[in-house]
């Protein structure tokens, strides 16, 4: 019935509203704690948010798993530094920036989108040429792609200070600008998914060469997709230079890789609401654990985890997600509006026909 | 004539060992599909256990003060244990799942082996010196070589023979390569899946505990972070050499060995730092001309 499709369409939309909503929640709830810590750890969170979602564009829609979005996650932090920070430090920490750069002095919002912009380019000149791979291999090249951004950013000495830090990034990114960006990239994430482009890039998700029979162009949906992912990834890296203030190479290779795959299949890869419910859950699960790791006391027994455990249960628990529950928390299912009862629910229909 | 015969030895021994750790992954894939990222950590823990372990700065020898005969065998043993361990605990339950799931639950099992070992040893590279007199230079064809280089190269045709000699005459090598061609039939046809991926596994895992040994001979350091970046090359050459292909593998390990010590001898100088991103910039070129690699083994073909 073409009425309920229509409907079904309309309903989509309630998805990122519901997610929105919950991270809304999330921040007013810790902002009225007033605890600085939880503060920071709520910006940290929508600061994943906005990456993983970015990274989700790409790799829920394609299917394909990225190893390289650390490395467009690297060119939108720099892209940030190099254009909000002051001259003078510039001079003196990065003497080899063209002249225009050395002496650029943005506003940081215009930064972000210009690393943003950087990012993307070059997603559709990197993803020109890797995503005419197919599946393993092409996941195989974004990891030589990771590992080139890598080397090149800590070898750039004059550039990018290579392994010595760049500090003194303005940090401006608390919870409510975080929560801006990450809303940003849910509801871009929502419009690409529902699109023309997005509906048929996931057809070759779940069936390569039927989507292909059909007249689906892989190579051009795919390198779409990546762009926009790129685009967020991009912004996620400035919003991560300028939540911490300080940028290191070694900040954008596989541990951040790892942590965010980790988030993106704990939740679950095939939708949207799998990969904020996975940075939600992680998040909260590596906050509880970090402090476990500083140790807490409970009446006269101090309790501390070894340092290092963090990492192993967090890989545990990945491990045993696949294992147990392969389509991740949420089961490939979204948070939306039902049509008929209109109340909040699992969506129990599966992910290839909404 | 001395600097080529120079280039050579390097290029030849530095890509046996990219050689030998591809076959490991090239191995595995080949029987269940399983790009296996956990392998470079299989390498790590080998180097590792040659040390007791403990958080101090220097290093004491653990397995390393045994003498070779004995350490040899003993390493690979480690090596493969550690391996079939792998498999049992994470990838059996695993079986049924897509490649990309396991991809993904062996790159967090490598980050899983990782940090214990940065728990149990510490975070700082240490200094072990396991054989340091196969470092003593001797002069072959005009060319001051490393004694080790010209082991290793020995070592890897050996491995190389080996291995071909294993799968091509031993019952349980006809049953890889049947599983490799295609799983399902062969398990219909009477083979034992669980010997033939055990079996891979253990072979796989000796072989990470060779690269291991040669590793800690060559740089003398222990390293929680060595297994990454071999690990990364070794993908490369499985891919370049056409995933699964054990052929391809071995060629593929001794053409980016190459390349990467040509890069090093003709590179600008003030290139070379970066010489890494021009190496992995060739090999995305080199899989947009041959996007199936070198070698295509038949079972890479889509069905439809």
């Amino acid at each position: 019935m073409p009425g309920k499709h229509m409907q079904n369409r309309l309903l989509a939309h309630s998805t990122p509203l519901i997610l929105a909503l919950i991270l809304l929640a999330f921040v007013a709830g810790v902002a009225l704690t007033g605890d600085r810590a939880l503060a920071r750890m709520a910006a940290e969170t929508l600061v994943r948010v906005t990456l993983v979602v970015g990274l989700w564009i790409f790799v829920g829609n394609s299917g394909v798993i990225s190893f390289g979005h650390a490395g467009y996650m690297a060119i939108g932090a720099y892209c940030s530094a190099w254009l909000t920070l002051k001259p003078q430090a510039k001079a003196l920490f990065l003497p080899d920036l063209p002249v225009w750069l050395a002496n650029a002095e943005w506003h940081v919002f215009p930064a972000a989108i210009a690393s943003g912009f950087l990012a993307a380019f070059v997603a559709l000149i990197s993803g020109a040429a890797i995503l005419r791979l197919s599946g393993i291999a092409a996941s195989i090249a974004t990891f030589a792609f990771l590992a080139i951004v890598y080397t090149v950013y800590s070898n750039w000495e004059g550039v990018t200070g290579a392994t010595s830090s760049v500090v003194g990034l303005t940090r401006y990114v608390g919870p409510w600008v975080a929560l801006a960006w990450a809303v940003a990239a849910i509801v871009a994430a929502n419009l690409y998914a529902n699109s023309a482009s997005g509906l048929a890039l996931r057809a070759t998700r779940e069936d390569e060469v039927a989507a292909r029979a059909s007249g689906i162009d892989q190579y051009r949906h795919r390198l779409l997709s990546l762009v926009i992912s790129g685009f967020f990834t991009g912004v996620a890296g400035a919003l991560f230079g300028h939540s911490l203030g300080v940028l290191n190479p070694d900040s954008f290779y596989l541990g951040i890789t790892f942590i965010a795959l980790a988030m993106l299949v704990v939740g679950g890869i095939g939708s949207l609401s799998g990969a904020v419910t996975g940075v939600l859950v992680l998040s909260l699960l590596i906050e509880a654990l970090v402090r476990l790791e500083q140790g807490i006391t409970i009446g006269e027994a101090a309790l501390a985890l070894p340092s290092g455990a963090q990492e192993i249960l967090i890989g545990i628990v990945m491990i045993l997600v696949l294992i147990l529950r392969p389509a991740g928390l949420t089961g490939g299912a979204e948070f939306r509006l039902r049509a008929r009862t209109p109340r909040l629910s699992f969506d129990q229909e599966q992910t290839t026909t909404n | 004539m001395n600097t080529a015969a120079q280039l050579f030895f390097d290029a030849a021994s530095l890509g046996g060992i990219y050689a030998m750790a591809a076959l490991g992954i090239a191995l595995i894939f080949g029987v269940m599909n399983l790009v296996n990222f956990a392998h470079g950590q299989y390498i790590a823990f080998c180097v590792f256990a040659l040390i007791v372990p403990s958080t101090d700065a220097v290093a004491v020898m653990f397995l390393g003060r045994a003498p070779a005969f004995l350490l040899i065998p003993l390493l690979l043993a480690v090596g493969a244990a550690a391996a079939v361990a792998s498999e049992y605990a994470v990838f059996r339950h695993l079986r049924k799942a897509t490649p990309v799931a396991m991809m993904i639950s062996s790159f967090a099992l490598g980050f899983v082996i990782q940090n214990a070992l940065l728990a149990t040893y510490g975070g700082r590279p240490k200094a072990i010196s396991l054989w340091p007199e196969l470092n003593t230079p001797v002069t072959v064809m005009g060319a001051s070589v490393p004694l080790l280089q010209l082991i290793v190269i020995l070592a890897t045709l050996t491995v190389v023979a080996g291995l071909a000699l294993l799968l091509k005459k031993t019952r349980i090598g006809l049953e890889m390569r049947a599983a490799a061609e295609n799983f399902t039939m062969a398990r219909l046809l009477g083979v034992r899946a669980n010997v033939v991926i055990t079996g891979a596994f253990a072979l796989s895992g000796a072989l990470a505990a060779a690269v291991a040994l040669i590793m800690a001979t060559q740089t003398g350091v222990a390293d929680v972070r060595m297994g990454g970046q071999i690990m990364l090359v070794a993908f490369i050459a499985t891919v370049i050499g056409g995933l699964g292909s054990l052929p391809g593998a071995v060629a593929a390990g001794f053409l980016i060995g190459a390349v990467s010590v040509l890069l090093q001898a003709y590179l600008p100088l003030d290139a070379r730092p970066f010489r890494d991103a021009f190496l992995y910039t060739l090999v995305i070129v080199s899989l947009l001309v041959r996007p199936q690699g070198l070698f295509v083994p038949s079972s890479a073909k889509p069905r439809v």
